[in-house]
């Protein structure tokens, strides 16, 4: 008997609705992938830990069992991968034990590079958007524009990024502008690619419907292109904001920057503070999973009230 | 100057392709008068819907004289005197079949009031009140249908211009349609030029049927009829009907539309 059968016959009690609800949707499968990279964990941090731990059972000269090197190695205090344990106590220590305005709270920190990444996405729609719409109205614009914007995504932006910081921070911009330049500077390309190919979607006979009204180009675009290419703004706006976060933090990176997640990378990094760094990519992880899913959210409300199909 | 309201002269139009020029249409006459119900029917490829696109100034001719309501079609469809049905219903899936309605109302600068007046109006005209909060994708393949013909109507053009409108429909739906529209035309007193490949609905609907052929596209025979304006689907049972139906039948014979391929 198939699962449509049951739902079809007898309509389920709430409890095994909810059973059910886990069992066909996605928080059951996500779950048990999760179990299994938190166990992977462990035993990495067993595998990279256990040289150093061995070492000093060695020198201080004591038996140890297995079990002794195992649970040492998740214990350690600046180990080689710290234990999912370890960087939980850390993210509890630093959001909910710290005042959300404190340097060393990470909700702050989140803040500061979260702010310069909406900025910086915010730029980088309205650079992709004007580009696109340049590019769809005016051929020469086409044929200039699309080859150079192609070849700045080539250069790699980590080199770029502290020339940016550095010209920008001798014009007298510092703070958040440089880090919003470098996040435009990745996400407009997925924008502008997107919303070319979406303001050139509607199909001939929508297009030959507008000329049989005798629309005007701008008529054209606000009431036929710009609908037609949201489907496709909104899947370039998910790739965009993710890279957004990664260019604001790149550009925490060579500024010696005092707060944000890049910061905290950075000082992680150079006082041995494995816990701070691994803390510091969860919290950055989660960050960009709220903001796509914001984006995700943002889409399905639109694609509503344009009257998708539930 | 007559009261013909489209009046084509030798036009002649050639597709440029890759391999070999496509002459879609060769040497049209063709006047239709004001108020007339005009069928052009042929087998597929015989140039009836480039005719309906030359009209419509969606496609230019490489020869020959064309005008419609006696400007050239360019100038009409800048005026916009024509209202034209696609093979699709092409509703925009954003909008909902009242603001679908309302689009060609709004892009003449109409004030939101008299958009949705006349949108009401004519959706009630095609029998689709009830249905003007839907989106498209809630109406059924002749719902949508009938709402692009009231998007055609909404802004009283003299002329309809309509390519197969019904022929994704099936025959039930089709035969539904085909009456309720002859009903329509004889109340507004549009002039309609209708592309279709289906014999019935042509002698049915129109008082003068082209038939057309192709390879390359062009006119064979001009049939009038005079059939009673108050037939209804009974009425293609007739003698009458039937006769029609014949002449048009032994017209697209004679165009050997089957034998050379």
């Amino acid at each position: 008997m198939t699962t449509t059968e049951v739902v079809a016959s007898n309509p389920p009690s709430p409890r095994l609705s909810l059973l059910r609800r886990a069992y066909e949707g996605r928080a059951l499968p996500v779950s048990i992938v999760l179990v299994f990279i938190i166990i992977a964990w462990y035993a990495g941090a067993v595998y990279l830990n256990s040289p150093q731990v061995i070492e000093q059972f060695e020198r201080k000269n004591v038996e140890w069992t297995m079990g002794d090197l195992m649970a040492e190695s998740w214990e350690m205090g600046r180990p080689v991968l710290p234990s999912p344990h370890q960087v939980a106590i850390e993210l509890y220590k630093t959001t909910a034990q710290q005042n959300v305005t404190s340097k060393r709270s990470l909700i702050y920190h989140a803040y500061v590079t979260g702010s310069a990444t909406l900025l910086g996405f915010v730029l980088g729609i309205i650079l992709g958007v004007s580009l696109a719409v340049g590019i769809v109205h005016v051929l020469t614009l086409e044929r200039s524009l699309l080859p150079w914007i192609i070849a700045s995504q080539t250069v790699p932006i980590l080199a770029i990024a502290p020339m940016v910081v550095v010209i920008l921070g001798n014009l007298g911009y510092t703070g958040i502008f440089p880090k919003s330049l470098i996040s435009m500077y990745l996400c407009f390309f997925p924008v502008v690619i997107g919303m070319v190919k979406g303001l050139r979607s509607p199909d001939p006979l929508q297009m030959d419907l507008m000329r049989t009204y005798n629309a005007s180009q701008g008529q054209v675009f606000w009431k036929l292109r710009l609908a037609s290419s949201v489907p496709f703004l909104f899947t370039s706006l998910k790739v965009a904001v993710a890279i957004s976060l990664v260019g604001a933090i790149v550009g925490e990176l060579p500024t010696g920057a005092q707060a944000g997640i890049g910061a905290r990378l950075l000082s992680g990094s150079y006082y041995g503070q494995t816990v701070q760094i691994w803390s510091a990519l969860v919290v950055a992880s989660l960050l960009g999973m709220v903001l796509v899913y914001t984006v995700g959210l943002t889409e399905r409300i639109v694609a509503r009230r344009m009257g998708a199909k539930p | 100057m007559s009261d013909a309201i489209i009046d084509a002269e030798g036009l002649n139009l050639t597709f440029e392709t890759a391999d070999l020029p496509v002459h879609a249409l060769s040497d049209v006459n063709l006047k239709i008068a004001k108020g007339d119900f005009v069928s052009l029917i042929g087998p597929s490829g015989c140039g009836k819907t480039t005719l309906l696109r030359v009209i419509a100034d969606l496609e230019q001719p490489t020869s020959g004289k064309i005008q419609v309501a006696g400007v050239s079609p360019e100038t009409a469809r800048l005026n916009r005197l024509y209202g034209y049905c696609f093979q699709a219903p092409v509703l925009y899936p954003w909008r909902t079949v009242m603001r679908n309605v309302m689009l060609p109302l709004e892009l003449m600068g109409m004030s939101r009031g008299e958009c949705e007046e006349r949108a009401e109006k004519h959706l009630a005209l095609v029998g689709l009140q009830g249905f003007e909060r839907k989106f498209p994708w809630q109406l059924s393949g002749g719902m949508q249908q009938r709402a692009s013909i009231a998007r055609a109507l909404c802004f009283d053009p003299e002329l309809m211009l309509m390519d197969e409108p019904f022929g994704a429909l099936d025959e039930i739906t089709r035969d539904h349609l085909n009456e309720q529209f002859l009903r329509l035309w004889q109340r507004t007193g549009k002039t309609v030029v209708f592309v279709t490949h289906s014999i019935s609905e042509a002698v049915f609907l129109s008082n003068k049927i082209v038939v057309m052929s192709p390879r390359p596209g062009r006119i064979l025979k001009i049939i009038d009829s005079n059939l009673p304006p108050d037939r209804t689907l009974d009425f293609r049972d007739t003698t009458e009907f039937l006769e029609v139906a014949h002449e048009v039948r032994v017209a697209l014979r004679e165009g050997h539309s089957y034998d050379d391929d």
